[in-house]
């Protein structure tokens, strides 16, 4: 029953003037198969009409229903006794004491930020922004992790710079400090960049908001800006047969509004202050559609939209765009009977559009009506359950073979590889990005970009500090993805670590080629089956996340990205630690066994131009006892700076100690280590850390009562980086290179 | 009525959008572009039929918000 | 020492200075919505950072015009001290509470970084707990803060002492070394005529405190609680 009489399973909608009869050409245009057009018409009982077709069409794309992954999703560990809210909401929610939750997502803009990277790096992150604050949230940090095609390519240079502008023109107008994340170059990205955003916001534990609709008859409101036709595809649209008027009708790229956000984030903000909100979600990927399917859904109710009542930018705008329209900076709340008013007010002072465009029904329908008309009526439940659920073929992809280390030479000019190497793409200094991004607004920064592993920012109201960081080594990934995985987790949860932080939780963002190919879907399957366990053993759960298919051109797949963004927490910020080098007469100790693993080093592809080998393997005990134990130290105020190992191994690490600090160092390979001094120094062997520390001593009797590897290296000071027997290089000389090649390589002309 | 507003740079103004614009276009293949200006073009819809009244009152409007003075000089265009 | 803070849509770094404030004075100032033709009366009064009204069309020239401003406008001809950063700057420069105007970075980008200022006097209510020619590190954060007056301004501010900071080098030296952004005489703030209104395009209240960036900002805000209470 509707509640007005009207038995709305018996008459079928009226359809839109002009409105194309649905052929196979239309439906597969709409992304479905035709399998999959079949399920709509069992569930239907009739042909749909094109606005429900389009609504189908959306809510089983792979973005929302997550078909071809969902099933190896399942297997990642999710709960902990710190997580409120897992996967399924609009974030993840933690509680990181003291009545305080961190809510946080990361999620990708692949696709749009090729086609337009200023507005579609904008959008990413307005879309995220959302997502978190729709919560109940107030954002506090952003992060973000950038993979681009080779230097050499000719796109590559435009993207980086319309990428990066717009991040920081949507972030920077927020008032969001962006503080940390990762950027990367190499040719599989060519024709597919990522721009994968990430945002962590604060609430308080008991005022968290949820997306699940509540209360039959309920007003369903709407907020922000208005419609317009933005991210509609012309190839559904057929506007020759919808409408003469094509020319206008042609459907826009996303634009986003970071003035209009901030207004709503505040607006919001301010509403959620009040007891007036039952629900609330953002308008993100399919707008409309499936904010308020979700929300009915959720609620297991049903809503009746009224379209004609939804601002508009445009005009002429019929109910097919009007769900379908992605327009920014939107939300959809369902408010307490008799509060619309008070409610009202709130968005009036901040200059936002205020409408109510329905309420809800306990038919469990879908129902939109246009001045009067039904246009579209759709069952929730069977659209949910019998939404396409996909166990696509996979292949694993076979571990390679481990490269021996005597099979890769030693460098001939140690000054000239640790240089090279420094200034590579993927080491050098990023400072050419971060410096156009506001890090330090809200004036809660304790470690800046390049300071340290992860991102710290104090938690207001007391003295907590909340890292974070985004990682991932897509090239170990694609050698073997179980270990890629694997190493992605531990990696994020060593650079917390390495900060002093516990960490928390995980939001991941898996960014894939086809999955229809079985060696694609074997990388997804291997990945997570990799990072499950990592997970499990670092009591390291996923509690919100991205799936991002279909990144090829032309079959050319990216390498499997599965980018791991993570949370920790310090209680006392004050004890928290950064990698910059500032001190004379440190001992630089080195905790982590080393056996010297070249394979998929950044030492083998960039000074021997060899992509090859079994990745570093990853021992999660290793890495669970090593990080304890630093983190423990760190605890005892025994570091003074600390640096967990990754690309470019040993040496480079200590490098970027030293000219982040302005401090060198005289150090030596231990005597009773007989690795080759190569792969001593670059190998990237996993579950390694470097500290800094005025009692080393102390640190590695320590280290040996807790069964952890460790030895001193050497003691920090003078200007130069001098490896006994093998190098001494001016802290300046490497400083230079680290920093002149992004500048450089971006204001190079053609 | 239409009205459209052209804001510009006064001369002896640094404009270094207008200057990469230049270098942008010379390095595309036009190295015949010399100096470049970059401004503003506004285009508003008035009710108002009065050319004498609209274009006092567009001269208030660039005075008092679109235009600033003291380093972007205007110029009005009534169409319509 | 009572301070308001002005709000204007988009702005989003009221809760910075106000931050800033109570740590020097013990208080939380007065937040002021950009609505609000009247407001209690304070001793100081602060326009903060931020992106008001998306900074469409000119940075600061809407929100010149809001009716808080004009507020502001009487009680600075009254003497009332007004300290405007960044994009505070940029709105009362539109109001012509002072001279000059602030264009895009020179260098066309975004930067947010450290920049180390030479404080040109301590006579005034904002500098009197530095000393003229000290250096001080803060950051910036901003896309239009390149300063641009035309050639009798700049005489004037220059005869009249009326430059409060010019962005130098970490020794002191004012070359050009260290200019964020091509402002015209390494011009990072200026004072009115009367030195009670100061706009400067850095962000003192982003330095306040060491762990987070260093505190060499706090001695403005100290300055101000000294001379206003």
């Amino acid at each position: 029953m509707s509640g007005n009489g009207v038995s709305l399973e018996k008459n079928p909608p009226v359809k839109l003037p002009n409105e194309p009869v649905i052929t196979p050409q239309i439906v597969a245009e709409h992304g479905l198969s035709p399998e999959e057009y079949q399920r709509v018409l069992a569930i239907m009982g009739r042909t749909p009409t094109m606005v429900e077709l389009g609504i189908f069409s959306a809510m089983w794309s792979e973005h929302c229903s997550y078909k071809s992954s969902k099933v190896w999703l399942k297997k990642l560990p999710t709960k902990a006794p710190w997580v409120i809210q897992g996967p399924g909401e609009n974030a993840g929610v933690i509680d990181i004491g003291d009545g305080q939750a961190a809510i946080f997502k990361m999620e990708s803009h692949n696709h749009p930020s090729y086609i337009e990277p200023y507005q579609g790096a904008a959008t990413g992150v307005g879309g995220i922004l959302r997502d978190v604050f729709t919560m109940g949230a107030r954002p506090i940090a952003n992060l973000n992790a950038l993979r681009f095609g080779d230097p050499a390519h000719p796109k590559t240079r435009h993207l980086v710079s319309g990428v990066v502008a717009g991040i920081g023109g949507y972030g920077n107008c927020m008032g969001i400090p962006t503080v940390g994340g990762e950027t990367n170059f190499h040719a599989a990205y060519n024709g597919n960049i990522l721009v994968n955003a990430m945002t962590v916001g604060i609430a308080p534990t008991d005022r968290i908001f949820y997306a699940a609709a509540a209360g039959v008859g309920n007003p369903l409101v709407y907020v922000g800006s208005k419609t317009g036709r933005d991210g509609i595809h012309g190839a559904t649209m057929a506007s020759t047969e919808f409408s003469e008027d094509s020319e206008e009708k042609r459907p826009t790229v996303q634009v986003g509004d970071p003035f209009v956000e901030k207004l709503l984030l505040e607006a919001c903000l301010e509403l959620m202050a009040t007891d007036v909100i039952v629900a609330i979600q953002d308008m993100g990927a399919a707008g409309l559609t499936s904010s308020s399917f979700e929300m009915a859904a959720k609620g297991g109710l049903g809503v009746i939209v009224e379209l004609d009542k939804v601002p508009m930018r445009e005009t002429g705008m019929n109910p097919y765009e009007l769900m379908l329209s992605e327009s920014q900076e939107r939300m959809l709340i369902v408010l307490k009977p008799g509060t619309e008013e008070q409610a009202r007010k709130i968005f009036e002072k901040w200059e936002l559009d205020f409408a109510v465009i329905g309420h809800l029904t306990d038919t469990e329908r879908m129902v939109l009506s246009w001045h009067g008309d039904i246009v579209g009526n759709i069952p929730i439940p069977p659209l949910v359950t019998e939404a396409p659920v996909y166990e696509r073929p996979w292949t694993l992809t076979p571990l390679p073979a481990v490269i021996d280390a005597a099979s890769v030479p030693a460098p001939k000019d140690w000054r000239a590889s640790l240089l090279a190497l420094m200034s590579s793409p993927d080491l050098a200094s990023k400072a050419w990005i971060w410096h156009q991004y506001d890090h330090l607004i809200m004036g809660n920064t304790a470690i800046r970009p390049q300071d340290g592993d992860a991102a710290l920012v104090r938690v207001n109201g007391g003295h907590k500090g909340l890292a974070m960081t985004s990682d991932c080594t897509p090239r170990y990934v694609q050698a073997h993805p179980e270990t890629g995985g694997r190493q992605a987790v531990a990696e994020a949860w060593r650079n917390i670590t390495a900060v002093g932080a516990r960490p928390l939780a995980v939001t991941d963002n898996m960014n894939f080629g086809n999955p229809q190919k079985p060696e694609i879907m074997g990388q997804f399957a291997g990945a997570i089956m990799g990072m499950a366990e990592a997970c499990k053993v670092l009591d390291f759960p996923v509690v919100s996340g991205n799936v991002s298919l279909y990144n090829e051109t032309e079959g050319r797949p990216i390498l499997p990205t599965p980018t791991i963004g993570a949370v920790g927490v310090i209680e006392d910020i004050a004890k928290a630690v950064g990698s910059r080098l500032t001190q004379a007469g440190l001992g630089i100790v080195l905790i982590g066994e080393t056996q010297g693993w070249l394979g998929q080093s950044l030492y083998l592809r960039e000074a021997c131009g060899r992509e090859e080998g079994a990745p570093p393997p990853v021992d999660l005990a290793v890495e669970r006892r090593n990080g304890d134990f630093v983190r423990s130290q760190i605890a005892m105020d025994r570091v003074e700076a600390c640096h967990d190992l990754s690309d470019g191994g040993l040496l480079v690490a200590l490098a970027e100690m030293a000219i982040a600090g302005g401090t060198g160092m005289e150090i030596a390979q231990p005597a009773r280590n007989v690795v080759p001094s190569h792969a001593f120094f670059y190998g990237e062997d996993q579950g390694r850390y470097v500290i800094a520390s005025g009692s080393a001593d102390d640190v590695i009797e320590a280290a040996h009562a807790a069964g952890v590897p460790a030895v001193l290296l050497g003691y920090s000071g003078g200007a130069s980086l001098v490896v006994k027997g093998l190098l001494s290089l001016p802290l300046s000389d490497i400083k230079a290179a680290h920093e002149a090649w992004l500048p450089g390589y971006m204001s190079a002309t053609e | 009525m239409k009205a459209r507003v052209h804001v510009t740079l006064k001369n002896g103004v640094l404009d270094p959008q207008g200057k990469a614009i230049g270098h942008s276009l010379n390095r595309l293949g036009f190295p015949e572009v010399g100096d470049v200006r970059q401004g503003k073009f506004i285009e508003l819809e008035l009710d108002e039929t009065d050319k004498a009244k609209a274009k006092a009152r567009l001269d208030e409007m660039c005075r008092k918000l679109l235009a600033n003075t003291v380093i972007e000089n205007y110029s009005i265009e009534l169409v319509g | 020492m009572k301070a308001a803070v002005l709000v204007f849509p988009g702005s989003n770094r009221e809760g910075d200075v106000a931050q800033a404030i109570e740590l020097v004075t013990g208080r939380k100032p007065q937040m002021v919505w950009h609505g609000d033709g009247d407001f209690e009366k304070t001793d100081l009064i602060v326009v903060p950072g931020g992106f008001s009204y998306g900074d469409y069309l000119r940075c600061g020239a809407m929100a010149a015009l809001s009716p808080v401003m004009a507020e502001v406008k009487k009680r600075a001809a009254q003497g009332v001290p007004v300290l405007a950063i960044c994009n505070g700057f940029q709105i009362v420069t539109e109001a012509g509470l002072l001279p000059g105007t602030l264009m895009r970075n020179a260098h066309l980008k975004f930067v947010c970084s450290d920049v180390h200022l030479k404080v040109e006097t301590s006579q005034s209510l904002f500098t009197n707990r530095y000393q003229a020619g000290q250096v001080i590190r803060v950051p910036v954060a901003h896309a239009e803060g390149n300063y641009f007056a035309d050639e009798d301004t700049l005489k004037r501010l220059e005869d009249r002492g009326q430059i409060a900071f010019r962005y130098c080098a970490p020794d002191g030296t004012v070359d050009g070394t260290g200019n964020p952004n091509g402002s015209i005489r390494n011009i990072a703030g200026v004072f009115n005529e009367t030195k009670t209104v100061m706009g400067l395009m850095p962000h003192p209240e982003n330095a306040v405190e060491p762990m987070f960036g260093g505190s060499d900002g706090k001695a403005l805000f100290e300055g101000l609680v000294e001379a206003l209470t």
